[in-house]
């Protein structure tokens, strides 16, 4: 189970670590402030946010290289603040791995339990383990710059889980590897993570890798956390226009809640799911660019000017301009540029949002169309537009 | 050697010069070291193996073996000199790449300045300080204490060797110290070390590269010297550089024996760095070693 800020007062029996309060800053720029967390035992968390937002110094306070200026770090309702790093039970995988240069595969592996004075025996045992997880097997004696990145990624993977810590901390693991590799180890580290049970903290700024291997996600920006949740609530109910921007494509419009379940935006009121707003509140409404249907443009409908069409393989990305607002529509029906069509949402596809700071400041796709330029014509064979 | 010794003064500098465009930019540098290199240590094989005539003889070769002792000497104060500036020169380097970038540079210069000074000059002031009458034992007797002897002296050999040539041993290990990326060291922290062990089991196997480069760049300069031996360490420490000094510019002239006493210290010294390299494979590709 994961909280956020405020709702703490049961006791978290279940939490393995959680942080209180925490305010770092460096060279009096703050990083973090106000930080509460609390991460689940078992769990596979994800703290996804912008380069910048805190996420990286989120970790490295877990692992005890930074000490943050307030507050309290807790790990299994034990305060760690001031633990060393070699004294905590959470193990680290470094953004380049940062494996021993001058220590073979085995011998990389081994150092924790050697470190902590275990047999040779027992080592022995552990690492052709741990080498068996990560499919290493017969490199044990491989100079480690020899190896390629995926394979020095699963040596980190090994050497921290030979340990045997309570939390693996795994900060940017996938950046430096290619596309196909990327995605064969976030299934991998998934799979892994379900056969160990430990709690996993992944730290990224990509959004899909995100979705797709997380419990639960932390969506950060600017130091504090803007939302936390399943990977379905962040995608369906985002909580402001960051969040709603960041996680996928949006078009987010200026509206005014009229009443429960009537919202009124781009001149027009729409029926939707939204309740609990006072009558009249401005708001910010998000839909989702595969959540529009396009149709034949009647006085019942919206109706806007398709400006530009990208073909995507599986879709077309449609931008329209709509009184002014260019839209962005994901659709497998081709329209031709500068065509007029009529689009429509279906009430439980529109999302409402209270207004944040970051309102207005996305989900509006004209500097797209401009940059395309109006033209551009990428499919020579029109395929009837409906 | 001297190319070498600097190359390895500045191990991280050494790059790969691979990519030359055109052959004919080698050629300065080929003629350059054939007529100062080459045919200089040619010269010296021919003097080994000839006589003041000219002909062959094994005669100069089996005349080295008498000076065994002062062989001996050499190698003993030399290695000496050497250990001293590891023990003192490795915690300096240590110490100076913990400091932020431009502590370090300061730093470094500082230890870089004496070696803007002539290094007889540096060696003369040594004297003065050492003497019986000299500035120590005067500061000495002006407090209550005893003289102590000092000059001519194989401790005042060995402290004259420390100070001149300490500052090849920091440098090569300061800048192999700051090329240690710091994840490696956290990985080693969070990984369960504490500092003692990060230092044992990570920081001095990795910097081995540079206490090697030090170590070579000591430990030669050291056992060749001949300045050194003169002027602190009196007649009574004569060195193989004084020897050899004898045979060529000295009273018992002789440049086929100096030649021959040259050639065994050349491959004596190469066989200690061959025997220096076993103790690190990777010491080429990392810390550039000399040979």
């Amino acid at each position: 189970m994961i909280t956020a800020k405020g709702d703490a007062p049961e006791m978290e029996k279940v939490s393995i670590i959680s942080l209180k309060d925490i305010a770092v800053s460096f060279d009096g720029e703050p990083v973090l402030k106000g930080f509460n967390l609390s991460i689940g035992d078992g769990e596979f968390v994800t703290l996804l946010g912008p380069s910048g937002c805190g996420k990286t110094t989120t970790l490295r306070i877990i692992g005890g290289f930074v000490r943050p200026d307030s507050g309290d770090v807790f790990f299994n309702g034990k305060r760690i603040t001031a633990l060393p790093p070699h004294k905590r039970e959470v193990n680290t995988i470094f953004q380049k791995y940062a494996l021993f240069p001058h220590l073979n595969v085995y011998d990389n592996v081994a150092f924790g339990m050697r470190v902590h004075g275990k047999s040779e025996r027992a080592i022995r045992q552990k690492v052709g383990k741990m080498l068996d997880m990560v499919d290493l097997r017969g490199f044990e004696y491989r100079n480690v710059n020899q190896l390629s990145g995926g394979q020095q990624q699963r040596v980190a993977i090994a050497r921290a889980l030979a340990n045997e810590p309570k939390v693996l901390l795994l900060d940017e693991p996938l950046g430096a590897l290619d596309l196909k590799l990327r995605k064969d180890m976030q299934v991998e580290l998934k799979k892994i993570q379900k056969q160990t049970g430990i709690t996993f903290l992944f730290v990224t700024h990509d959004q899909e890798e995100a979705l797709s291997m997380s419990d639960e996600v932390v969506v950060m920006d600017k130091g504090a956390i803007q939302q936390i949740g399943t990977p379905l609530d962040i995608y369906n109910e985002p909580k402001n226009a960051f969040v709603a921007d960041f996680i996928g494509e949006s078009n987010i419009l200026d509206g005014i809640m009229r009443e429960d379940f009537l919202v009124e935006f781009a001149g027009r009121r729409f029926r939707c799911v939204d309740k609990g707003f006072r009558t009249n509140e401005p708001v910010d409404v998000v839909i989702r660019p595969e959540d529009i249907d396009i149709s034949k443009p009647d006085d019942e409908k919206l109706t806007g000017m398709v400006q530009n069409v990208t073909f995507k393989g599986v879709f077309y990305e449609v931008i329209v301009d709509v009184h002014g607002f260019k839209w962005m529509i994901q659709t497998t029906d081709y329209v031709k540029s500068g065509e007029k069509i009529g689009i429509s949402v279906q009430p439980d596809e529109i999302h409402v949002m209270h207004k944040s700071e970051y309102s207005g400041k996305f989900g509006d796709y004209s500097t797209f169309s401009d940059e395309m330029g109006d033209d551009v014509q990428p499919l020579p064979k029109a395929e009837g537009a409906e | 050697m001297k190319w070498g010794m600097m190359s390895s003064l500045f191990p991280r500098q050494r790059g790969r010069n691979k990519e030359v465009k055109s052959k004919a930019a080698v050629y300065p540098y080929l003629v350059w070291m054939i007529i100062f290199i080459i045919v200089p240590t040619a010269l010296v094989v021919v003097f080994a193996f000839t006589d003041k005539g000219g002909t062959f003889t094994l005669q100069n070769l089996q005349e080295v073996g008498q000076y065994s002792n002062i062989f001996l000497r050499s190698i003993w104060l030399g290695a000496v000199a050497t250990v001293v500036s590891l023990v003192v020169g490795y915690p300096a380097a240590y110490i100076i790449s913990r400091h932020s970038v431009s502590r370090q540079n300061t730093l470094i210069m500082l230890i870089m300045l004496p070696m803007w000074m002539n290094f007889l000059l540096r060696t003369y002031a040594w004297m003065t300080l050492l003497e019986d009458s000299g500035f120590i034992n005067r500061a000495l007797m002006a407090c209550g204490f005893p003289s102590v002897h000092m000059i001519n002296t194989q401790g005042a050999v060995v402290l004259g060797m420390v100070y001149n040539y300490i500052p090849y041993m920091i440098l090569p290990v300061y800048s192999v110290l700051t090329k240690i990326d710091p994840s490696v060291i956290e990985a080693a922290e969070d990984l369960g070390a504490d500092r003692r062990t990060v230092f044992l089991r990570v920081t001095l196997p990795l910097s081995m590269p540079g206490v090697i480069s030090g170590v070579t760049m000591v430990f030669v300069p050291s056992v060749s010297t001949f300045i050194i031996s003169k002027m602190l360490g009196g007649g009574s420490n004569l060195l193989i550089g004084d020897l050899i000094d004898m045979q060529f510019l000295g009273s018992a002239y002789n440049p086929n024996l100096g030649s021959a006493i040259s050639l065994v210290l050349m491959v004596l010294i190469l066989i200690c760095m061959g025997i220096m390299n076993q103790f690190d494979e990777n010491g080429a590709a990392e810390g550039g070693m000399m040979v």
